[in-house]
This record gives structure tokens, C-alpha cells and sequence, in this order.
């Protein structure tokens, strides 16, 4: 069992309050992209072994999107940010480094 | 190898059962290999099985990192039905359902094939139509299967609510040729019948890279030693990201848990297999007498081979609602396995970017029942480029937009 803190309205709670929505930060090209962007941004995930950058709602709760950092051969979670940002914040990054020297060269 | 039958019992029966040999040799890696398959669980030994019985290729390892079907092959449900939507699916699932009628005397293991008959219950009229749908669709493949009146469902359930306060049953789809085996076997049997043409099994042996050279596969390095091979077959489920980023290519794959439970053993109380796919559970009744119990996946990317509680209590609380007398049942134990899910909830059997590379991977919640069927078509593949089974479920189909959309037709895809 997951606990989660959501960074929208503070709220710490298990998993069912949540639900997960897969990889984030998966770019979306417009509407010239080619067939290998589209297949890329539809279908093709890191699904890795390790850390995960992902998006999550607070479904039972107030209801709105973030991120969460998590390891899913472990299923420790890193911590949760704002949905509105295309990359992990740089101070979670580096708590994750000092977690799991190395983990940047598999992702 | 000796072969098993009931004079093979009566001889030993007579002498305290001191002449069994091992079922299959306890082998360690050559230098090289015609043909290496990664994964023993069931879809690598069928491969190879086939590789060796229909193409007379029998210098071939396959490697397991764990033990003989401790992935996937050693944790599912074990139904067995062929009643899916599309084409390519009913085409590899039926000849896997009916290659599993004959498994036991073609690799002389009795896998304990039970064609008890599967029956998916319709709770929603979407799901009626749906299931209409399927059984017109199944009767233009020949695959045999009806839709059946609430009361039919009765008469073959007896132990089924009809009239849920959410879900009253409508109807079901009833395919009387699926049903069950023993799983172990189906590994153990595969295992045995490849030893005997030959072949290596060596557990205790993961690989941890994939050798290449000029786009052509020359090997790959493992915790037992460098081996060298001319084809690789991928067949890991959960881990074939992983493999698939040694080889330098990605999948369209993620990975979840699945989860499973089996109550105390009761007298016998039901004789099919039910699914109730609104709901989301499903269940069976074991030889042992142990209701075998499943439901949906969990939510999120995962590689523990364990999952949250709360499917757990999902899972059976939608059960009780339809099947009371599960409320008064004891569970005994639970556990997980790490599916790998496409997008469109069909497999992937392909070729790869790397010549000489093939994947066998995608088959997610649901294969179980295709491990002969996979197998046949795999070692097609891999033998001769093509095969008639596998073709529709190449790599090519997710740039194409080509999908073989299994995700409406299966639900729970068990
Ligand atoms: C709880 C549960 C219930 C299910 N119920 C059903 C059901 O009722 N009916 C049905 O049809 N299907 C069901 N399934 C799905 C079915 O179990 C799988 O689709 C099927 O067993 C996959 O077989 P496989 O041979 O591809 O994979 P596996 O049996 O998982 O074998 C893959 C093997 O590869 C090995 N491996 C991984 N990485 C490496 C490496 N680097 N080097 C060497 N070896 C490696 C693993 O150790 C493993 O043994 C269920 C699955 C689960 C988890
Ligand atoms: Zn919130």
C-alpha cells in the first residue's frame, strides 16, 4: 500500500485515494508529426525497473493531477509535484541520486 | 528418458518406486548455440519444444534466470478459452486451446487438461451485446461457442445469485471446450520433452546483455558465462523492456502486477470456470477443492511480484455479490506476477530490429492458454521468418495503427 502526499491540497493518504495514470512528461508533437512521433507519444513507454516518473489524480480527494516520483521494483515513493511542469524538480532529482547512485544511466 | 505410462506405475509400484530418473538433465552452457530462447516458463518452452519437433532444430538453450516456470507460468489462473474478437486472436487461441486436448500424450506428461467448459457472465446490456457480438464472430471462425439464457447460466452455476441488487446476470458467453490444466506441468512437461531432443534447460542463468554485431544478434552474456547463438528468442513477460533495452531497441510494454488467491479446500461446488468481467472476478474450482480466485490488474507500473490489498478486497467483494456462499469462505494464501500489457491487449510476436532477434511478449493477463499455440507459431517465426499464426502480431502493427483491439472484447483478459 502506497502512501501518498498530494501537492495540490496537502492531503496524506493511502493509495485508494489516488488513482495512477502512467509515464509522465511524454512529449505530445502537434499535428505534423510523423507516424514514429505518434507511435512514440501513443504507445512506447520506459516502463522502467526502477525509477518512475509518473501521473497520478487525487480521484477521492480534491480531485486534480500531479506528478509522482516512485521506484517500482521497490515501490518507494520518491515524493509528488505539480502537474504543471515538463521536468522533475531539480531538489527531488538530487534526493533521488543520493537513493540510487547511477539510476539516470538506465533511464 | 524414460517413458511414463501405467506400466512405468505398476513396475515401480512393485519396487517402492526406486527406478524414476530425473525428468530432464540438469545441463550448463555450451560455448555456442544454433538458437538460444531467454525464459523458461511456458511460452519459451513451447518455442523451443516446437523448434525442435517441427523444424528438427535442437541445438538450443533455453535460459532461466530463477527457476523452471517461476514467472508468470507458475502464478495464473489457468484458463483456458479461445472465444476473443478479432481473427489473429481466435486463429493462435484456438489452435493453442486444441493443441492443449492432445498435450498430455504428445509430451507423455499428463498436464491434467480439464475442458470443463467456461462461462463469462453478461451483467450489463452493453456487455449482452457485446458478448452476441463475440459469439457471431466466433461462429464465422469456427470457434465453438453460444450465448446462453440466464437460465442455462443457473443450470450450470447453481451456486450463482442471478438477481444481484447491481449486476443481475442477463446471459453469458459459454465456450463448453475451455477450461483448465495444471500449470507446473505444462512447464515441467515442455522442459522434459526439450531435454529429451537434446535441448539445455539451465536455471540459475540470467542474461545481462545482448551481443551484437553490424545489426546482427552473435550472442549474449549471462551470469553462467558468454554464449554465443544465430537466433535469440525473447520470452521474459514482465522483463522484456529490459532485455529489449540490452538488445538496443523499446517495446511498447508496460509492466504490472496481477494478482491471485485460493480459499480452503470445500467439497466440490462448481464444475466450470466463471468470469464476470463487470465486476471484475473470476473463479474456479480446483482438484484440491480450493476456489482459484482473480480479478484485475493494479493500477501502476510495478516489478515486486506483489500487489496492493485493497484488489484483493475489490476482487472478492465483487464476487460475493454474485456467488454468496464465497463470503463464508477462508482465504489461505495470495500472490502476484508481473504482466507486461500492450496497448491494444493483444501480444506481440515479432521480429525485432536486431537480425536475427525475435520477441514473444505482450501477452499480459491472459497467456496461460496460449502457451502451445504461441509456441507453434514462435518457433514458425523463428525457423522460417514467417508464420501464419504470428503475422498480424508483428511490432509494425503500433506504427501502422494496425490493432488487434482485444481491450473491449476481453475485459479481464484471463
Ligand atoms: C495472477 C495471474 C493470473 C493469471 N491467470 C491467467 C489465466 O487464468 N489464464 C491465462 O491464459 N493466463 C493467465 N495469466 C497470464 C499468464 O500467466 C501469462 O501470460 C503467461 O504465463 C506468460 O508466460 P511466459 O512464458 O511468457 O512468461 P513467464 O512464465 O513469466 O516466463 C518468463 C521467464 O523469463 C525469466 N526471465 C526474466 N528475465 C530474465 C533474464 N534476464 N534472463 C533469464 N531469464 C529471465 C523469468 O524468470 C520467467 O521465468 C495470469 C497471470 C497472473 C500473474
Ligand atoms: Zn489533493
Amino acid at each position: 500500500m502506497l502512501i501518498v502526499s498530494c501537492p495540490c491540497c496537502g492531503v496524506t493518504a493511502e493509495e485508494t485515494e489516488f488513482h495512477a495514470h502512467g509515464e509522465a512528461h511524454i512529449t505530445r508533437h502537434a499535428m505534423d508529426a510523423s507516424d514514429e512521433q505518434m507511435e512514440t507519444y501513443l504507445f512506447m513507454r520506459k516502463n522502467p525497473k526502477g525509477v518512475h516518473f509518473e501521473r497520478w489524480r487525487h480521484q477521492n480527494g480534491c480531485g486534480k493531477w500531479f506528478h509522482m516520483a516512485r521506484d517500482t521494483a521497490t515501490l518507494e515513493v520518491f515524493g509528488t509535484y505539480s502537474a504543471q511542469t515538463l521536468a522533475p524538480p531539480e531538489d527531488l532529482l538530487a534526493e533521488i541520486d543520493a537513493k540510487r547512485p547511477g539510476w539516470r544511466d538506465r533511464a | 528418458m524414460k517413458k511414463y505410462s501405467v506400466f512405468a506405475v505398476a513396475r515401480e509400484a512393485m519396487r517402492h518406486h526406486t527406478g524414476w530418473t530425473r525428468a530432464w538433465r540438469d545441463a550448463a552452457p555450451k560455448k555456442r548455440y544454433d538458437a538460444i530462447i531467454i525464459g523458461a516458463g511456458g511460452h519459451g518452452l513451447a518455442t523451443a519444444y516446437y523448434l525442435g519437433k517441427n523444424f528438427g532444430i535442437t541445438n538450443v538453450a533455453i535460459l532461466e534466470k530463477g527457476w523452471l516456470g517461476g514467472g508468470n507460468t507458475g502464478r495464473n489462473t489457468t484458463i483456458i478459452r479461445s472465444n476473443y474478437l478479432q481473427d489473429p486472436s481466435a486463429a493462435i487461441f484456438e489452435k493453442s486451446r486444441s493443441l492443449y486436448e492432445t498435450m498430455s500424450q504428445d509430451i507423455n506428461y499428463n498436464v491434467m487438461f480439464s475442458p470443463r467448459g467456461v462461462i463469462m457472465l453478461a451483467q450489463t446490456e452493453h456487455e449482452v451485446r457485446g458478448y452476441k457480438r463475440t459469439a457471431h464472430a466466433n461462429m464465422l471462425q469456427g470457434v465453438k461457442t453460444e450465448f446462453v439464457s440466464p437460465a442455462r447460466v443457473k443450470e450450470l452455476l447453481p451456486i450463482i445469485n442471478l438477481d444481484g441488487p447491481r449486476y443481475p446476470v442477463l446471459g453469458g458467453l459459454w465456450q463448453a471446450r475451455g477450461g483448465t490444466a495444471r500449470h507446473d506441468a505444462v512447464a515441467w512437461g515442455y522442459a522434459r520433452a526439450c531435454s529429451d531432443m537434446g535441448m539445455d534447460v539451465i536455471q540459475q542463468c540470467e542474461v545481462t546483455g545482448i551481443r551484437s554485431e553490424g545489426g546482427k544478434v552473435t550472442g549474449v552474456s549471462t551470469s553462467r558465462g558468454d554464449i554465443a547463438c544465430d537466433k535469440l528468442g525473447i520470452v521474459v513477460a514482465g522483463h522484456s523492456g529490459q532485455l529489449a533495452e540490452m538488445a538496443g531497441f523499446r517495446l511498447p510494454l508496460e509492466s504490472v502486477a496481477l494478482q491471485a488467491l485460493v480459499s480452503e479446500p470445500i467439497k466440490p461446488c462448481m464444475d466450470v470456470v466463471v468470469m464476470a468481467n463487470t465486476v471484475h472476478g473470476y473463479m474456479s474450482q480446483s482438484d484440491k477443492g480450493e476456489m482459484v480466485i482473480g480479478g484485475g490488474t493494479d493500477g501502476y507500473n510495478n516489478f515486486t511480484q506483489r500487489g496492493a490489498f485493497q484488489h484483493i478486497e475489490e476482487t472478492v467483494r465483487a464476487l460475493i455479490e454474485t456467488f454468496p456462499m464465497v463470503s463464508r469462505l477462508k482465504m489461505l494464501r495470495q500472490w502476484g506476477g508481473i504482466v507486461d500489457m500492450t496497448g491494444d491487449r493483444s501480444p506481440i510476436l515479432s521480429k525485432t530490429p536486431v537480425e536475427g532477434i525475435f520477441i514473444n511478449s505482450g501477452w499480459g493477463t491472459g497467456g496461460f492458454k496460449a502457451i502451445p499455440g504461441s509456441g507453434w507459431g514462435m518457433a514458425e517465426l523463428m525457423a522460417k521468418g514467417h508464420s501464419p499464426l504470428t503475422d498480424a502480431f508483428g511490432l509494425e502493427r503500433f506504427s501502422e495503427g494496425r490493432f488487434i483491439d482485444e481491450s473491449v472484447a476481453a475485459g479481464v483478459a484471463h
